[in-house]
């Protein structure tokens, strides 16, 4: 009997090892593939078991965290959600998480290496760590002006610190609160049905993600080029171009939509907005030369990251003479984003010094200890110092004795271009109204802040003055609202005034995402405005 | 059996070979006592780990538990030193360890509002109510040998209570459930010790036959195995063979895949043990094959299962989500080889199953393989510990039903881990200690109980008190 009882102990070992093998197989071998199904939940309630750490502007939240009581325990809430939709984006149970959300989901969601305090341990334990909390550049106020001034019509707002590319104001209209897409429920299914399906695209980022045509404020491009090159010597001299100016090697003759333009001089060109001086001059310089110009501001760059992808705005660097002339007076097919516009109109104001737009000021734990923070990059110079002058020049009187009225602040030195950008198929769609702009506070040395506007339905007034009628005002606002600003765009400065790689101390410096070509150091601060 | 047979017994046994005569362990309740200390701090201090994942504090409820359960090991050493005093020290540690994990897992998916009502208060009371029976057991049970005189009363016992259930309505598919008066119990768990008690009782009894049979025809070895079967057949099977049918076929009528399985191999493992004959392995087998495939075929609750055992993500596949097998598996997945950490996994996600038959899965998924591996050894080393003592001991009934005891033992941990763990179907049973479940609990101390007995008389000196 004893051999019959080893045997059924024996018998009991087998089925032991067929477990242990078995377990093996499941908890191991097959453990990434049963991980990775669709079906398995685990990784989605882990990332909203906890709530997430938050998104900042000007030290207020602007989002926050709500218990559902259902399995994903904790859905995202947000203040103002339509005003800052285009720098939060959306965070959802079920639809995923775009711009910042997404960006900096791992600082949010607590995965981010940099919120732990001891990395090492980390690993070991897999101890959840709390989401750390993101504190944009924006400014609320700015943000707020720029979205009652496009009051829900059609359009976009960008506004950056020329001197850092701190992005100040990012607004997109309409808009939508993202809210209604946080949880898991039906309601959140119906809202994502008919935010995506609506004609209007409230989910679309315009101020990043959409480009249009620059129209006449692509001229700051064309009249660079022309400085650049020594094309333009001197602004008043008179030019020779014919109005109307027929297209080199085409019967269509390009005309103005004020009068004055025959011979007119950059200065006045610039002034009023003409069509054919500016047209003549690209065709003058070469395809080459204006797309040369408009990359040294950022044209043509798919990587550039806020750090959430900004759509690359286009200019053709080969071209028939008649399509450059088109071209540089921003239409054909130079495209362009509201941001990169901004970006333009920075580096006129910063004496022609291009910063890397930036959205994330700093990183924090959740106990609020700074993780990282963004260092200003210098992405590169655009034009000269002199050229930058120039522009300055032609930019004010645009302002001060031109299209651009609207935008002038009183005690404030303003510079803008308006712009009015015919699209569509033989030009039938509603232009474009675009205002781009900078403002310095009087006795400041370079600009505060750096706008462009862009209003989708302008109206029906085909004249290039309805960028000066519908999109100035709204600059000049969000330019007030900066300059008046008690907390001046660069008071919440990084801690590396000194602009040494490693003067932000225990703090830890990243670099932004995309690393753009920038001067070592090139941190140099500006003294705060007003 | 009186106390002279009970000296002949002894005398006979002292008169055996030298071989039995092997040194004799001493009483070694000092190890059994450590072993219980270390058993309910391990047990405390799951309980706490899981309270400050869950919560960051220490649940309040531990001290009460802790102490809870030193009181319930207590009682029972105590049991075991007042009258069984040379029984094995693993066995008694062993499970407490595990009755004592099983509270801290239900515990753990108390905190899970999804999973229904709270769990844990009831367990704890099933697990005393375990404890003291096994004490009262260990007290009056003086002599294992004893049961066999009540073998064809535990046989029809098991019998009536396997039949019960079939007045009782359906639960999840299996109508295995007996609800008086919000008291729900599991008669098919009682049967299976009863059930053991008759076949070891039948078999031993019956043992001279079997001897005889076996050496008349040790002459014919040549002859295959079939012409040898025919011998003990007609007086000693037949009952054995009319219990086990009738059992079995109550179980498929109640859909209650898990014990006719377990009913099935026990029987195999017993007559084999008893007869000696790899012949019955053999036909156990192909019975059990022919078996399998008739039910799976025919039974569209088996079908069920032997599809998800083959296809566990088909409902995936499907667009419906996965099934309670898939998410046992991503469980398991989920914990990986050291596990996810007490309290921090998403086993819940099983469903209604989680604290009883897929209770294995919150292991997996919280201590990981190292964990699951760590307890299926401890049900390894119980299951041992049983089969040490069938071996040692002198009586063919108490060997049988060691032996018996042991198998259940494994064969439970095998059917449903396999089952979870997608090794073999899915069928509903409860894993020993483990699982939630009144019946479970109080039936596998009883099973300690009386190997606590055998293990003691197997120890015992010779010519010891007994």
């Amino acid at each position: 009997m004893n051999r019959c009882i080893r045997h059924a102990a024996a018998f009991c070992l087998l089925l032991l090892l067929a477990l242990l093998a078995n377990a093996v197989r499941v908890q191991v071998l097959r453990a990434g593939e049963f991980d990775a199904n669709p079906a398995n939940r685990r990784i989605a309630v882990a990332r909203f078991a906890d709530p997430r750490g938050d998104i900042f502007a000007a030290g207020r939240r602007i989002t926050g965290s709500r218990p559902t009581g259902g399995q994903l325990r904790y859905a995202r809430t947000y203040t103002d959600g339509p005003l800052y939709a285009p720098v939060t984006g959306f965070s959802s149970q079920v639809y995923g998480a775009s711009l910042l959300e997404g960006t900096e989901d791992g600082v949010l969601s607590g995965t981010d290496g940099r919120l732990a305090s001891q990395p090492l341990w980390h690993e070991l334990t897999r101890a959840r760590q709390r989401g750390g909390d993101v504190h944009t550049t924006i400014d609320p106020d700015a943000q707020r002006a720029a979205y009652a001034g496009l009051a829900g019509r059609r359009g976009a707002v960008a506004a950056l610190d020329p001197a850092t590319g701190r992005i100040l104001a990012l607004v997109s209209s309409p808009s939508y609160d993202p809210a209604a897409l946080a949880g898991a429920g039906p309601q959140a299914a119906e809202a994502w049905q008919r935010l995506t399906s609506d004609p209007d695209q409230p989910m679309l980022d315009r101020a990043i993600r959409q480009t249009y045509p620059p129209g006449s404020t692509f001229k700051v491009v064309t009249a660079a080029a022309g400085l650049e090159r020594g094309r333009i010597t001197d602004l008043r001299a008179p030019t020779d171009s014919p109005d109307p100016y027929p297209l080199p090697g085409t019967s269509v003759r390009l005309g103005n939509e004020s009068g004055g333009c025959a011979d007119a001089s950059v200065y006045d060109a610039f002034r009023i907005s003409c069509n054919t001086v500016f047209a003549k001059l690209g065709a003058d310089l070469g395809p080459g030369a204006v797309a040369a110009q408009a990359e040294r501001f950022g044209f043509n760059d798919a990587g550039l990251r806020i750090p959430t992808r900004v759509a690359a705005s286009t200019v053709d660097t080969a071209m028939s003479a008649d399509r450059t002339a088109l071209s540089s007076i921003g239409q054909f097919d130079t495209r362009a984003t509201p941001l990169q516009m901004a970006m333009v109109a920075a580096a006129v104001g910063d004496g022609g010094r291009l910063m890397t737009p930036y959205l994330v000021d700093r990183v924090t734990d959740h106990s609020g200890l700074t993780v990282a923070t963004t260092r200003p990059k210098v992405l590169r110079q655009a034009v000269s110092a002199r050229t930058a002058g120039a522009l300055q020049e032609l930019m004010e009187a645009a302002v001060a004795d031109g299209t651009g009225g609207n935008a002038a602040i009183p005690g404030a030195a303003v510079g803008g271009k308006t712009g009015t950008a015919q699209h569509g198929e033989a030009n039938e769609g509603t232009p474009y109204a675009w205002f781009i702009s900078y403002a310095r506070p009087p006795g400041a040395a370079r600009a505060a802040v750096a706008v462009a506007v862009v209003v989708e339905d302008a109206g029906a007034v085909r004249a290039d003055i309805s960028g000066g009628g519908n999109a100035a005002p709204i600059a000049r606002e969000v330019m007030r609202a900066v300059l008046d600003s008690p907390a001046a765009p660069a008071a919440p400065a990084p801690p590396d005034a000194a602009g040494a790689p490693g003067a932000s101390g225990a703090s830890g410096a990243f670099s932004p995402p995309e690393p753009a070509v920038s001067g070592p150091g090139e941190s140099r601060r500006r003294s705060p405005g007003p | 059996m009186t106390a002279h047979e009970r000296n002949a017994s002894d005398r006979a046994a002292r008169s055996s070979p030298p071989t039995a005569a092997a040194p004799r362990p001493g009483r070694r309740r000092g190890v059994e006592l450590s072993l219980l200390a270390a058993a309910v701090l391990v047990c405390v201090y799951g309980y706490a780990e899981v309270g400050l994942a869950r919560s960051g504090s220490v649940p309040p409820g531990t001290l009460g538990y802790g102490a809870g359960l030193a009181a319930l090991a207590l009682v029972a050493h105590l049991a075991v030193r007042a009258r069984a005093g040379y029984a094995d020290p693993l066995l008694l540690p062993i499970a407490v360890l595990l009755n004592g994990i099983g509270l801290v897992l239900i515990y753990r998916l108390d905190l899970e509002p999804s999973l229904g009502p709270r769990a844990e208060p009831s367990q704890l009371v099933w697990s005393a109510t375990g404890v003291a029976l096994f004490a009262l057991a260990v007290l009056a049970l003086r002599d294992h040998r004893v049961l066999a005189r009540y073998a064809y009363v535990c046989g029809t016992l098991a019998l009536a209570l396997l039949v019960v259930p079939i007045l009782f309505p359906a639960v999840n598919g299996a109508r295995i459930w007996v609800r008086i008066a919000g008291f729900s119990l599991q008669p098919g768990e009682f049967a299976k010790v009863l059930l053991a008690v008759f076949f070891a009782g039948h078999l031993s009894a019956n043992r001279a036959a079997l001897a005889y049979a076996g050496r008349r025809i040790a002459r014919l070895r040549a002859v295959p195995w079939l012409g040898r079967l025919q011998l003990p057949t007609g007086r000693v099977l037949g009952p054995v063979l009319a219990v086990w049918l009738l059992s079995v076929g109550v179980l498929v009528l109640e859909r209650d895949l898990g014990t006719s399985l377990l009913f099935f191999c026990l029987f195999v493992v017993m007559l084999y043990v008893a007869t000696g004959r790899t012949g019955w392995i053999a036909v156990g087998l192909l019975l059990a094959a022919a078996g399998a495939v008739a039910v799976g075929a025919a039974e569209p609750h088996v079908h069920s299962r032997v599809e998800d055992w083959l296809h566990p993500f088909a409902t995936v596949d499907a667009g419906l989500g996965p099934n309670q097998l898939a998410q046992s598996l991503f469980s398991f997945a989920g914990g990986g080889v050291l596990g996810a950490g007490l309290g921090q996994g998403y086993s819940y996600t099983i469903g209604f199953a989680a604290k009883s038959d897929f209770v294995l899965a919150t292991a997996g998924e919280e201590v990981g393989l190292a964990g699951l591996c760590a307890l299926l050894l401890l049900y390894a080393l119980l299951v041992e510990r049983g089969f040490r003592a069938g071996l040692s001991l002198r009586d063919p009934f108490g060997r049988l039903l060691a032996t018996g005891l042991a198998s259940i033992l494994a064969l439970q941990v095998f059917v449903i881990t396999g089952g979870v763990m997608d090794l073999i179907p899915l069928t509903g049973m409860a894993m020993p200690f483990l699982a939630q479940g009144g019946s479970s609990v109080v039936t596998n101390w009883l099973i300690v109980a009386v190997l606590i007995r055998a293990s003691d008389r197997a120890r015992r000196p010779e010519g010891g008190a007994g």
